[in-house]
């Protein structure tokens, strides 16, 4: 056990300036983006630090509107990952929303089904079955993409609007409750069989699936050969096929595996929040993922913070329509404008001397093994 | 009644009056997005350029009073967020496609940011030229109008398939979209034309949302696109970069959206969801017959989605 960390320690000598710069760079980008906010707000007549505390009051300002953000938070960082993990293989998938819908799908059947099984066996059918709608909604992405060159970022769009309206037609149609006449829904799962809350909160255990994911997925790009294989396609496909690896079937594998997630974040929307499936699914959560992702950088960890950071915005809508009249639509505004900045700060990386490692004599000496 | 009176025949009526309507915001943003393409760079963001046009030129018709400076300012909106868009993306290891997904998100929420006070008053709408006159039936009357603006889209295509032909600006783009080495050698500035390229695009798109809230369906709201913006790229890659075969995709797409309409005006609803999911089926279907692992599209500018 010690000999193995002292040779991860030897081996990956850390380069802290670069990780710092990896740090600073997003946050500086989120504080000019909210900077440019506060004088967006300013010129429509809103007092911007006034705005900034609403915001930070409706998203973290005591335990009942933490708990909110936190709720909003687990959907964000599961759909996260539907973009983060094909990232690595090089892929631009935006599918999130449509694979959520199509697991908020899969799950409800499978809820209606087992609606008389025991809570436990119903839940895990439902996330199960989420996670297999989902993963193979966005595997046919990588399938287009590795067998057609599809380009995978227009047929997981494409493939968003053809969720939303398989969503349509099921509520409106087959599995339509006759009950839901303003909105129309399918019938609703057992209350027994709903996700829980955590002991003494609001939140429901979606959380939990949310951060094991985003560490699982964490662990397994970085630190599985399965995830060194996936990286070294991204970084160059034709190296990676002269070297011997399937790359057809880590598209799909990976594929799968992102689709999942954001199926289940489709699952717990069902099973924690709505009981039932219908036009709420399609709550943005999709795009919301997208965004996560971009700012994490990719990086399925970083994407959980991010994402009670996203989510804490998102829980600000309301506020910032009641308080301040600004129309709630000023969300998404900021949203648009955060992820541009962040991108444009992607220029941004090796232009500032102090992150750069001094040239020195490489000092690191050959791994020891005790 | 008179779609009873008419019978079946109101399906390919009804598919043909949609057409004729609901093809030109497809046609606008696929030559915006044909355009854009052509000088090497991919815009995504259409439909958030799509939706600010729409907004704006409903905003605009309605506090001037006159639809056509609507028109020409949802222009101007498009080309604000292109400007953004044409800068940003040509920033070092800045991706295209990222940028686009960013400013989806930035138009649309510009659009319903400032759009909020227009949703209930009604602006002045674009006129239309009635193209029946010379039946007596009802509906065949209304199916066969048209907007001035529709006819300037189709003028717009084989005008600017001549453009990439046959002039000195026309090679340019080619030139900066097809090699910029070859275009730097002949004194090009790469950064320069290609932002033309992305602002004059996005000038189109920004007049195919005019089209919407002033036409067809004639009033804004956040569900006003039904995607047409996000669709431009998938369309330019049907029509091979060609402004003319943009013209008759375009023509398709608005004939396939009208199918779930037309079949619900005749009392056929079971499916029709899915109906109006058929111009997404159809461009999926289209790209996995046309695509092809083993070559590249031809017709595909050199320099696309490539950084330089």
């Amino acid at each position: 056990m010690l000999s193995i960390l002292i040779n991860w320690l030897m081996i990956t000598r850390h380069n802290w300036p670069r990780t710092l710069e990896g740090i600073l760079i997003p946050l500086g980008a989120v504080l000019v983006a909210l900077l440019i906010f506060g004088l967006f707000c300013a010129t429509m007549g809103a007092n911007p630090l006034a705005v900034y505390g609403s915001i930070y009051k409706a998203a973290f300002g005591n335990w009942s509107s933490f708990q909110n953000t936190l709720i909003r938070a687990s959907p964000l960082m599961l759909s996260a990952l539907c973009t983060a993990i094909p990232a690595r293989l090089g892929l631009v998938i935006i599918g999130n929303e449509g694979a959520l819908v199509m697991g908020g799908l899969g799950a409800i059947s499978i809820g209606l089904t087992l609606a008389a099984a025991p809570p436990l066996v119903s839940q895990i059918g439902m996330a199960l079955a989420g996670m297999l709608a989902g993963g193979l909604w966005i595997m046919i992405v990588g399938a287009l993409r590795h067998y057609r060159a599809v380009n995978e970022t227009i047929s997981s769009l494409l493939m968003n609007y053809i969720a939303i309206a398989i969503l349509n037609h099921l509520v409106n149609g087959p599995m339509r409750d006759p009950s839901s006449l303003n909105k129309p829904s399918t019938f609703p799962i057992p209350d027994v069989n709903m996700l829980g809350s955590l002991p003494g909160t609001r939140i429901h255990y979606g959380l939990i699936y949310g951060l094991i994911a985003c560490a699982i997925a964490y662990f397994l790009i970085q630190r599985t050969t399965f995830g060194f294989a996936a990286r070294t396609v991204g970084g160059n496909i034709r190296a990676a096929r002269l070297a011997g690896l399937p790359v057809g079937k880590l598209t799909l594998i990976i594929c799968f595996l992102a689709g999942s997630c954001a199926g289940l974040a489709g699952m717990v929307e069902v099973a924690a929040i709505h009981g039932r499936a219908n036009e709420s699914l399609n709550a943005n959560y999709g795009y919301g993922g997208i965004l996560v992702a971009f700012i994490a950088r990719q990086n399925p960890l970083a994407a959980a913070v991010i994402s009670i950071l996203l989510g804490g915005i998102l829980t600000s809508g309301g506020i910032l329509q009641r308080v301040h009249s600004l129309p709630d639509a000023t969300v998404l505004l900021f949203q648009g404008l955060v992820f541009l900045v962040v991108l444009y700060s992607e220029s941004l990386y090796g232009k500032f001397a102090i992150f750069q490692e001094k040239e020195k004599s490489d000092t690191s000496s050959p791994a020891i093994a005790v | 009644m008179t779609t009873e009176a008419i019978g079946w025949w109101g399906v390919p009526l009804g598919i043909l009056g949609g057409t004729l309507r609901g093809s030109a915001p497809f046609l606008f943003v696929s030559l915006g997005e044909c355009l854009t393409e052509k000088s090497g760079k991919i815009n995504l963001g259409l439909e958030g350029t799509l939706l600010t046009g729409a907004m704006m030129a409903y905003a605009v018709s309605y506090t001037t009073g006159s639809a056509w400076v609507g028109v020409i300012a949802a222009g101007l909106a498009g080309m604000v967020l292109g400007g953004i868009h044409g800068w940003l993306c040509q920033q070092p290891r800045v991706n295209d496609v990222a940028v686009g997904i960013a400013m989806i998100i930035f138009g649309s929420g510009i659009a319903f940011f400032f759009g909020k006070p227009f949703i209930q008053p009604q602006a002045p709408q674009l006129p239309s030229i009635e193209l029946g006159g010379w039946t007596g039936i009802p509906s065949v009357q209304s199916a066969l109008e048209i907007c001035p603006l529709f006819l300037v889209g189709v003028a717009i295509a084989p005008l600017m398939n001549w453009f990439f032909r046959s002039t000195r600006w026309g090679l340019y783009v080619r030139a900066v979209g097809d090699s910029p080495d070859a275009a730097r050698a002949m004194g090009l500035s790469i950064f320069k034309v290609r932002m033309l390229s992305i602002i004059l695009g996005s000038f189109l798109a920004g007049i195919g949302g005019a089209y919407l809230s002033l036409y067809y369906p004639g009033v804004w709201n956040e569900r006003i696109s039904s995607g047409q913006g996000l669709m431009a790229v998938a369309l330019v890659i049907f029509a091979r970069w060609n402004p003319i075969q943009c013209l008759y995709a375009s023509l398709l797409f608005g004939g396939a959206q009208a199918i779930g309409p037309a079949l619900q005006s005749v009392g056929v609803d079971s499916y029709y969801y899915l109906w109006n999911a058929s111009p997404y089926i159809l461009t999926l279907a289209i790209m996995i017959v046309t695509c092809s692992p083993k070559r590249t599209l031809s017709n595909a500018p050199g320099a696309l989605g490539t950084d330089h």
